[in-house]
């Protein structure tokens, strides 16, 4: 990436640059969600659009997840390209019937026939003591689903070149951000910057210890790191990037060269994407393991409002570096 | 837009308007159109028994008139969004017996590549958008067509069938809400033949009459005989109309009856309706009815329409026959179509 | 307290085996080394030997019965000890690895079981079965260490990657091939061979690690033929200086029994001798040419094929020769060979001769580099002293596995070989 020009962006603004860059660049794109018009956006990601691309293009709808999703796979199956957004994935599941009966189903239903070309965003995951209903990491539920794709960028470069990819895909896109994340700053490239979905990405090299982790987690993983190198041990940060379809071959190829791994979430551990991660290790990398595959996920629990007790549940830096440690039997 | 109920229901022909020349073609192709469900639908049933057809099997016997009459009255780029119960709207908008039969037998010749069934019957070209298993899950996918044919400037209508138990789903409500309050080109079609599966409607809904529920978004709604196709039709024009021009949404409420169960498995009375009731709705046969009309009318006689039937039975027995002898998909199709193909 | 008894590898390639039937009861007396039940392994019917002395207090499994290696099969212990109705394996928790050859990672490999007293956090487990973490597994069996020898740091005694490094720090790399003294070319021989390495003291081998030529002929020819790139070479022997030999010796003495096959395998054994090439093992990464000659020779059995190995064929006589064949041979039959008997050959020979073969080609036993076939004697005409005559011969057919052997070597070889069944003397020579 050296010599690439970069601009430093929020996570926020390179969304807002990528929906607007979309749009701009095909009008079949259009955005439908709660606030994203007028309010500019419950967290202004969707801000100047409406200025830009008008009503049509940019709808402000009532608080109905499962009539405007539904919406967006109907238009989807007439051949527009929507974005829908929830304001939190936490609503979500009021609309998981569309996303799993309707959009994941279409295309093998019809026997190719009719595809459901949408994005559905928004951010997922606690913020800070929003409590037990507005706190959920849902990732794995649409990752199970055949037929959804799951991308959760954790960086602004990665979430503007992954919404462009996820805007041009022919198969709905669940794509998750982060309440915590829309702050970030970062550097992203100018001009047309697309990420592949399906890729990770290392974003930080090692080679005694490989954690994987996907967003919000990615930057707690490299200041687990970076404790890590003040001790000696070089670990390497695997952002997934993308949870299904899930890059199989960066994992195995990281943890071939590592013989450790320690799987990092913030979701629940019971099913979560790290059991996945976990699985796909074993299996094809069971050889160059010299220890057990750990995971550090969020507490089992719903989460709680009081402040100490909702940090106790999340996952930090000094839970990574404690599995890490296990793992290279210190 | 405010007004009452009252000022915004119409009533349309309930009575038949006279034949003229041109139309009397089209009345001899519903009765032919009514008599291929009829005789599919037997067909059907008889195949399910013989196991030929596999799990769900919604029979559509006695509600033809809703299919044809309302379907006659599309044009071939609008959109059909329809539930489980759908195998009579797939024939009305044309899509082959054989390739429905086909895909019943779960062939790769059906029209869903065997992958979807009897509940899952699609045909893009057609603009038949599908066969959907969720109560009331498709009505917003229809609210969302509308709204691409909206955004395009097309005249495109999108039409969404289901039944009226769906009125009491929280996605019916939804859609209705963003279609009216978003002016699209939809119309909401409720064939409501009195049961949800073994529930009345007045065991499951606090308003029976299904129309006056529209004036919950303030649209447009009007009820109409499903047994008399030419009423159907007539009042699918003025729905369509609306849609097209004024890009509004309609309601109807379509009052019909099913004279099999809610499904294979379902008796046809017992459990909770009676001999008595079934029989007596037996005399509003909407094809019976439409055949005296005709030969009253001078349009047919008897042996003209015994020829019909004889015609349409034959070319059911082809499409069994043909879907008997069609091959299962490929074992590769298991993996086919998950994921949109990889673009180069 | 009671030792568990195991079901021990009595195979390198064992998994599970069956007890065919116990020799010892419970209540007998027995003494370390007594047998206590025959077992059938993959390969051949074995004993399972007692590792410690004491009363059989207890058959954990009955004749007949298939148990995986390292299950529990029995327990010695002192008379009037009781024992869990159950046979599980907390019995032995302090006790640990006995019956297995000690093999936990904390001892040294003495046979013994150590004196049950209780042990400290983390306690072996009672199974004998060494923890290893599959990184280390790999590495070891890679480069041929012993992981019973090898103290394991991690939890529970496991063995982990440092354990190994601390255990065998990297060894100097394989001698490095001795300067070379080039032999002058004969004539008729194109190219001279390169020299084989000296085996490094002490040891009956020497490794040579591939050079880039080895390799890239190793991986073009494994593509395109299959695991082993294998390619033949026949050969035809006139054998009327063997026959008319043989004939003198067993009218010389009658109890002399030797067979054409024996004489073959004393043949190749000493033509190995002076091609080394061929008397090698490929080892993935490496070439091992061996300094010893063991000679597999493949005998048909009931269910298949088996072939036991004449070690050192090329130091025995004839008569030792032919004895052990037939010894071998014998006990192949009965299924009741040990694993010494039938692993460790350099270079094997089948020999179909005696059911009219005229020629075939054999598949070669990795890891060996060479299989020699060898088919029937058969009257036919050859040319002989500028006439055709009906001579004695004889077809031999050498699958050479490329990666190891290339053409000119092994056809020196079968010349070599050749060269000593038509004229027996250079046997001696």
């Amino acid at each position: 990436m050296t010599g690439t020009p970069v601009t430093t962006l929020t996570y926020r603004d390179a969304l807002n640059a990528a929906l607007r860059e979309e749009m701009r660049r095909d009008d079949g794109v259009f955005l439908m969600g709660e606030e994203v018009g007028v309010y500019q956006g419950a967290y202004k990601v969707s801000r100047g659009l409406l200025d830009e691309f008008g009503p049509m293009r940019v709808v402000d709808t009532p608080i109905t997840e499962l009539g405007f999703a539904g919406v967006g796979v109907g238009a989807a199956m007439a051949g527009l390209r929507p974005v829908i957004e929830f304001m939190t994935w936490n609503f979500a599941l009021l609309a998981i019937d569309q996303l799993v009966n309707s959009a994941a189903k279409m295309r093998y239903m019809s026997a190719g026939q009719i595809g459901v070309p949408a994005v559905f965003r928004g951010p997922g995951g606690a913020a800070l003591q929003l409590a037990a209903q507005h706190s959920q990491a849902f990732e794995s539920y649409y990752a199970h689903i055949p037929g959804l794709k799951v991308v959760m960028p954790a960086t602004p470069a990665d979430a503007k070149g992954l919404l462009k990819s996820a805007i041009r895909d022919d198969d709905p896109v669940v794509f998750i951000e982060g309440e915590m994340l829309y702050n970030l700053k970062g550097e992203v490239p100018d001009g047309e910057h697309l990420v592949p979905l399906g890729r990770a990405d290392v974003k930080r090299a090692g080679t005694d210890v490989t954690i994987v982790c996907h967003s919000k987690t990615v930057a707690v993983a490299l200041k687990a790191a970076e404790q890590l190198a003040g001790e000696g041990v070089s670990a390497e940060v695997l952002d997934l990037r993308t949870i299904r379809p899930l890059d199989s071959a960066a994992l195995l190829g990281s943890v071939g060269r590592t013989h450790r791994c320690v799987v990092a979430e913030e979701g629940w551990s019971f099913a979560g994407v790290g059991a996945q991660v976990v699985d796909v290790i074993q299996r094809e990398a069971f050889d160059q393991l010299d220890a057990p595959v750990l995971r550090v996920t969020g507490a089992d629990v719903p989460m709680p409002y009081n402040k100490h007790l909702e940090k106790a549940a999340k996952v930090d830096a000094a839970k990574i570096v404690d599995a890490v440690g296990r793992v290279l039997y210190r | 837009m405010a007004g009452s109920t009252a000022a915004r229901r119409t009533r349309g022909g309930g009575a038949a308007r006279p034949a003229d020349a041109g139309a009397a073609d089209q009345y001899r192709l519903w009765l032919r159109e009514m008599l291929l469900i009829r005789r599919f639908e037997e067909k059907a049933g008889e195949a399910y028994s013989l196991g030929k057809i596999g799990g769900f099997c919604h029979l559509y016997i006695g509600q033809e008139a809703v299919a044809v009459g309302s379907i006659a009255a599309l044009r071939p780029d609008d959109y059909i969004v329809c539930s489980y119960r759908e195998h009579g709207h797939a024939l009305a908008r044309g899509i082959p017996a054989r390739a429905v039969m086909a895909e019943l037998f779960g062939k790769a010749a059906g029209c869903s590549g065997g992958k979807g069934g009897s509940m899952h019957l699609f045909d893009a070209a057609r603009g038949f958008m599908g066969g959907h298993g969720i109560v009331g899950g498709h009505i917003p996918l229809a609210t969302g067509m509308a709204f691409a044919a909206k955004y395009r400037g097309t005249e495109q209508v999108a039409v969404c069938y289901f039944g009226e138990a769906a009125v009491n789903n929280g996605a019916f409500h939804e859609a209705l809400n963003m279609a009216a309050l978003w002016k699209l080109p939809c119309v909401y079609i409720c064939e409501n033949n009195r049961y949800g599966m073994g529930t009345a409607l007045e065991r499951a809904s606090a308003l029976y009459d299904i129309s006056e529920r529209a004036s919950s978004y303030d649209m447009i709604n009007e009820v109409v005989d499903g047994q008399d196709v030419l009423a159907m039709k007539n009042a699918m024009d003025r729905a369509v109309e609306r849609a097209r021009i004024e890009k509004a949404p309609t309601l109807l409420e379509v009052r019909t009856y099913r004279f099999m169960g809610h499904s294979m498995s379902d008796p046809i009375h017992g459990h909770y309706r009676t001999k008595e009731e079934v029989e007596e709705h037996r005399k509003r046969d909407p094809i019976a009815l439409w055949s005296q009309k005709l030969m009253a009318d001078g349009l047919m006689d008897e042996p003209a329409v015994r020829a019909l039937d004889a015609e349409v039975t034959a070319e059911i027995a082809d499409a069994y026959r043909f879907a008997d002898e069609a091959a299962d998909p490929e074992p590769g199709a298991l993996f086919a179509d998950v994921y949109a193909p990889e673009k180069g | 307290m009671a030792t568990q008894v195991v079901m021990e590898a009595l195979s390198p390639t064992m998994e599970e085996g069956r007890l065919v039937e116990w020799k010892k009861q419970e209540g007998e007396t027995v003494a370390v080394g007594d047998v206590l039940a025959e077992v059938e392994t993959d390969k051949a019917v074995m004993e399972l030997v007692a590792r410690v002395g004491g009363v059989l207090l207890r058959q954990t499994v009955a004749a007949g019965q298939t148990v995986p290696v390292s299950s529990p099969v029995a327990l010695i212990g002192q008379p009037g000890e009781t024992v869990p109705a159950a046979a599980g394996n907390g019995a032995g928790a302090g006790a640990g690895a006995a019956a297995k050859g000690a093999q936990q990672a904390s001892q040294k490999p003495a046979p013994p079981a150590p004196p049950p007293s209780a042990a400290p956090a983390p306690a072996p487990p009672a199974s004998g079965r060494i923890k290893a973490s599959p990184l280390a597994r790999k590495i070891a069996q890679e480069q041929g260490l012993d992981l019973r020898a090898v103290q394991g740091s991690g939890p529970e005694g496991r063995i982990v990657l440092r354990d190994l490094e601390t255990a065998h720090p990297a060894r100097p790399a394989a001698a490095a091939p001795a300067p070379a003294t080039a032999r002058a070319p004969a004539p008729l021989r194109p190219v001279p061979p390169a020299p084989i390495p000296a085996p490094a003291p002490g040891e009956p081998f020497a490794d040579v690690p591939l050079s880039q030529m080895r390799k890239s002929i190793a991986r073009r020819l494994v593509q395109s033929i299959g695991p082993v790139p294998t390619f033949y070479l026949t050969t035809e022997v006139d054998m009327e200086r063997v026959w008319e030999a043989r004939e003198a010796m067993l009218a010389a003495a009658s109890e002399v029994k030797v067979s054409f096959n024996d004489i073959i395998i004393k043949a190749v054994a000493t033509a190995l001798r002076q091609h080394p090439a061929c008397n090698a093992w490929w080892q993935e990464d490496r070439i091992r040419y061996w300094s010893e000659v063991h000679i597999g020779m493949a005998v048909a059995i009931e269910d298949g094929l088996i072939t036991p190995v004449i070690r050192h064929a090329d130091r025995k006589t004839l008569r030792e020769i032919g004895a052990e064949a037939r010894d071998l041979a014998a006990k192949a039959r009965d299924r009741r060979l040990t694993a010494e008997e039938y692993t460790g050959a350099t270079f094997s020979i089948s020999n179909l001769g005696m059911l009219d073969i005229d020629e075939f080609t054999a598949v070669i036993n990795p890891p060996e580099a060479g299989i020699l076939a060898v088919g029937r004697i058969a009257s036919r005409p050859a040319e002989h002293g500028g006439a055709v005559a009906l001579r004695r011969r004889m077809r031999l057919t050498m699958s050479c596995d490329h990666r190891v052997i290339d053409g000119a070597t092994g056809a020196r070889f079968l010349q070599t070989l050749k060269g000593m069944l038509e004229n027996p003397l250079a046997m001696v020579w």
